[in-house]
């Protein structure tokens, strides 16, 4: 079976000066699952390029040598041409056009110009039976779930007859669900039609189940390449990926649980775009000063827009239900008042709703706190950059200056930036959204001690996220969500994986036998 | 070191690359028509011209900067600005309404103009272009409604002084003492200013750019004050559209770069998500910078019918285009938080010259439109290509 479909030999890529490549090395067998880790930066989304042509020959030092022959691809269309074809985090879906356009998108099944809608229909069918997909094919892209938009592309891949397929963090923004069903794909794929796959991740547990030999990049350079034979752990990949040993995973608990900071009762939303339809429905929770709550759940489950409701009613209509803060009823009407009473919320896509990427760090922390840094008014530009300068060196946001664009810094430094905008406003009540999306091991760790040291000085903190070990090892208390509702609520020993994933078959079940 | 040198004096002055290489375009511009047109086009009478034909656009373009830092732009400019002045028409030339009573019903018409537009944009959420292209047609038919086709003149010279009048003047010898009274006041103003920020910035050990540099800034800055006012003390003083327009700009260039209404504006146009989710009133701010066009678009207005003396139906067709270009000349980004007043006014300057120079020269309007389109072009492609090649 050992036969090398692609060698990389001593890639070299330099950005102005900048080596993001050093000589690296990759060989990948047919057929085979080849995973590549590292840290944000490492390199591998540039050495991905590099292989696609979005670099093209040229530009570049080093060899690739593809099937047997030296590659050189020039634009992504040379190495599509040749059954290369890379599927990227941020998809390439065009909402509005239907499945079957999209899988058929840029390479349309045409004569003259002329499309064979036809033909196209009736391939999209079968590829998309071939990935699973159970949408009618006529479904624009829009409608679907960032799981079924996955599979869309990569049924896109199989239309051009894909030989290596490379994804690119393919299962981040996916619950456990999902991604278990799109690596099965994956080990299918392979399986009945010998393509081989070149996945990047920073989901370790998922890569040491499917893939059968993992690369380790780090600062560019490739560190080493380990056969997946049972043997390695977790903790030998983390190791080569940080260059240090990584014991714990998540930093100890220090905060001691407070008083009561805030009662959720009854609490119920409407989606805003499908009319009656429920999407948070009659929860209530409470949460301590001191305490780190997680909220668990499947995709969809209505969390973050329990979350964006709370704030200030940014999500939803006909919002029913009572928010208590140290037991006083409050107000929450515009995103305004929820910040005047202490509440913070970093949203779950920092790109999109957080940050503004064309401005600097100074501007992006003092956004909401312009009345701090203002005299009637008047902005004293000296004192937030002060700010600015204070937090970037207390959370260790690193970035060549304050006034360097937000877009500049890698996505660590991104969330960081965040962090630091809600520190500087110093909330009682800090709602955190997927606060370690996409972001590398060693970045999610400082995160989670900001998280700890937030606690631990009194903050109540509710935390949700899709990855169940990091709810499980943040969180106090967990409080599971599904379909809207909260189903159950885990105390700090009885929180498992197992009784959280439980804890949501038992309540699809239930519904299954009320219908 | 070069480079040091010009990261310095962004650092201190907040002007990005593209207003740097705008200022050096403008005075190269207007190198090259003192050469062509034999010095005449910096000669004072001309020189006043110049302040009296573009005042209208870079008021306009002072209020078209907050609208395209949203992202947007507003089409009905022209339209308003032609409606403000019909009606001014009726009240001082058919109605003999004194001017004092009159201007401020004119404001308030602009900001109601304004304020209808902005209501479908900030609070039904209409797109922008589609309301003001509406608002466009809208309120040039309303002009010819009122007008009946007819130009309603000629306006009394108190109305006309804002637009077309000059400061009175007292002069010793050459010096027109007025004047250069005015331009001394300004530049101690000025320098107080720029040395409070310096030393606040010290306060909060901020960055600052080196001493030797900051005085010399201040010495340029100075110089060029009081020799402008000099300048135009050699013929009749001066214009009072001038002071109307300095202090705009420095109220408009204020508000955007100094306050926290100005830093709420950018954040809405960055990132609209994040501003709400950062406690912004999105929709306030929206509503605040159209409603806010249409005043501007009365004050362009008054200056316009004061200048023509005259209140026609065709007043101000396509002075939105003209806004519009100053700005992204000035360096605005099309996809919205991007831009600066004083940048704005750098690209209305630009396209002043060019036409006053071209028609000094006796190019026509004809070539004088093509030339303008492809100053336009050309500064747009400078910027993204030259962004391009940083990255």
């Amino acid at each position: 079976m050992s036969q090398a479909l692609l060698k990389m030999e001593k890639i070299t890529k330099a950005f102005s000066g900048v080596k993001a490549l050093n000589e690296v090395d990759l060989e990948v067998q047919k057929g085979s699952i080849h995973a590549l880790v590292g840290e944000n930066g490492a390199g591998k989304s540039t050495l991905m390029n590099v292989l696609s042509g979005v670099y093209p020959y040229g530009t570049y030092s080093g060899t690739i040598t593809y099937e047997n022959e030296i590659a050189r691809f020039r634009t992504i269309h040379d190495s599509e041409s040749k059954g290369i074809v890379i599927i990227h985090q941020e998809l390439a879906l065009i909402p509005e056009l239907s499945i079957y356009e999209n899988i058929f998108l840029g390479h349309e099944k045409s004569r003259l110009g002329i499309i064979d809608w036809n033909r196209e229909k009736e391939e999209a069918r079968y590829f998309a039976e071939e990935v699973g997909l159970q949408e009618d094919i006529y479904t624009p892209c829009k409608y679907l779930g960032v799981g079924k938009q996955q599979l869309v592309e990569i049924a896109k891949a199989l239309s051009k007859s894909v030989k290596l397929l490379i994804m690119d963090e393919p299962t981040a923004a996916l619950n456990d669900n999902d991604s278990e069903a799109l690596l099965e794909l994956i080990v299918k794929l392979r399986r009945e039609r010998g393509v081989t796959v070149i996945i990047i991740s920073h989901k370790l547990n998922e890569i040491l189940k499917v893939a059968d030999r993992i690369t380790v990049l780090r600062d560019g350079s490739t560190i080493t390449t380990m056969e997946n034979d049972g043997t390695i752990s977790q903790n030998n990949v983390i190791r080569s990926m940080v260059g240090r040993d990584m014991t714990n995973l998540y930093p100890p608990h220090t905060a001691e649980r407070r008083d009561l900071a805030l009662e959720v009762k009854n609490w119920e939303v409407y989606s805003p775009t499908v009319e009656g339809k429920k999407i948070v429905d009659r929860v209530s929770f409470k949460l301590h000063y001191g305490e780190i709550v997680g909220i668990a759940g499947l995709m969809g489950a209505g969390r973050t827009e329990l979350a964006l409701s709370l704030f200030g009613k940014a999500y939803g209509i006909n919002i029913k239900g009572e928010v208590f803060k140290d037991g006083k009823l409050l107000r929450l009407n515009c995103v305004k008042n929820a910040i005047d009473n202490g509440i913070a919320y970093i949203p779950e896509d920092r790109k999109l709703s957080g940050l503004i990427l064309d401005e600097d760090t100074v501007t992006n922390i003092s956004l909401p706190n312009l009345e701090r840094f203002s005299k009637r008014g008047v902005m004293n530009h000296a004192a937030e950059v002060r700010a600015a300068e204070r937090y970037t060196e207390e959370i260790h946001i690193k970035s060549t200056s304050v006034f360097q664009k937000t877009r500049m810094l890698s996505g660590g430094n991104q969330q960081k930036v965040l962090v630091a905008r809600w520190l500087c406003n110093n909330p009682d009540i800090l709602i955190l959204d997927e606060p370690t999306r996409g972001i590398d091991v060693g970045a999610k760790y400082e995160i989670y001690t900001i998280i700890q040291e937030l606690a631990a000085s009194g903050k109540a903190v509710l935390f949700i996220s899709s990855e169940l070990p990091e709810v499980i090892g943040m969180s106090d208390r967990v409080y599971v969500m599904n379909e809207g509702r909260f189903v159950g609520e885990l105390c700090k020993e009885d929180i498992s994986q197992e009784k959280i994933m439980q804890l949501i078959i038992e309540d699809n079940g239930g519904d299954k036998n009320e219908t | 070191m070069r480079r040091d040198i010009i990261k310095r004096l962004r650092g201190d002055t907040k002007i990005d690359l593209r207003q740097q290489s705008m200022l050096i375009a403008l005075i190269a511009i207007s190198v090259l028509f003192q050469i062509l047109t034999g010095g005449i086009i910096f000669k004072s009478v001309n020189v006043s011209k110049l302040i009296m034909q573009n005042s209208y656009v870079l008021i306009l373009a002072v209020g078209m900067l907050p609208c395209i830092i949203t992202g947007n732009v507003d089409l009905s400019v022209g339209s308003v600005l032609a409606l403000v002045s019909a009606i001014s028409g009726k009240m001082i030339v058919e109605w003999n309404l004194p001017v004092a009573i009159t201007i401020p019903v004119l404001l308030l018409i602009g900001i109601a103009c304004g304020a209808f537009q902005a209501y479908w944009i900030a609070y039904t959420r209409l797109p922008a272009f589609i309301v003001t292209l509406a608002g466009q047609l809208i309120f040039r038919g309303l002009t010819m409604t009122l007008l009946e086709g007819r130009t309603l003149a000629p306006f009394p010279e108190s109305f006309s002084w804002i637009s077309a009048g000059f400061l009175p003047q007292y002069k010793i010898g050459n010096v027109d003492v007025i004047a250069v009274g005015l331009g001394v006041i300004c530049s101690i103003i000025l320098v107080m200013i720029q040395v409070h920020s310096r030393m606040k910035s010290a306060k909060y050990h901020a960055k600052r750019s080196h001493t030797g540099f900051f005085v010399a800034k201040m010495a340029v800055l100075v110089f060029i004050t009081i020799f402008f006012t000099y300048w135009l003390g050699t013929y009749n003083g001066l214009p009072s559209v001038l002071i109307l327009m300095v202090v705009l700009i420095i109220i408009y260039q204020f508000i955007t770069s100094n306050t926290v209404l100005g830093r709420r504006l950018y954040a809405l146009g960055g990132n609209e998500t994040a501003a709400k989710l950062s406690g912004v009133n999105t929709n306030g701010i929206l509503f605040l910078t159209y409603a806010n066009m249409g005043l501007m678009s009365a004050v362009a207005a008054i200056v316009f019918t004061g200048r023509l003396n005259a209140a026609t139906p065709t007043a101000g067709v396509s002075f939105e285009l003209d806004a519009i270009a100053a700005c992204y000349i000035g360096g605005a980004s099309a996809t919205g938080g991007v831009g600066t007043v004083i940048g704005a006014v750098i690209g209305g300057l630009v396209m002043g010259i060019l036409n006053n120079g071209m028609s000094i020269l006796g190019i026509g309007s004809d070539w004088q439109q093509t030339i303008k389109g492809c100053v336009l072009l050309a500064a747009v492609a400078f910027d993204v290509l030259s962004k391009k090649n940083k990255k």
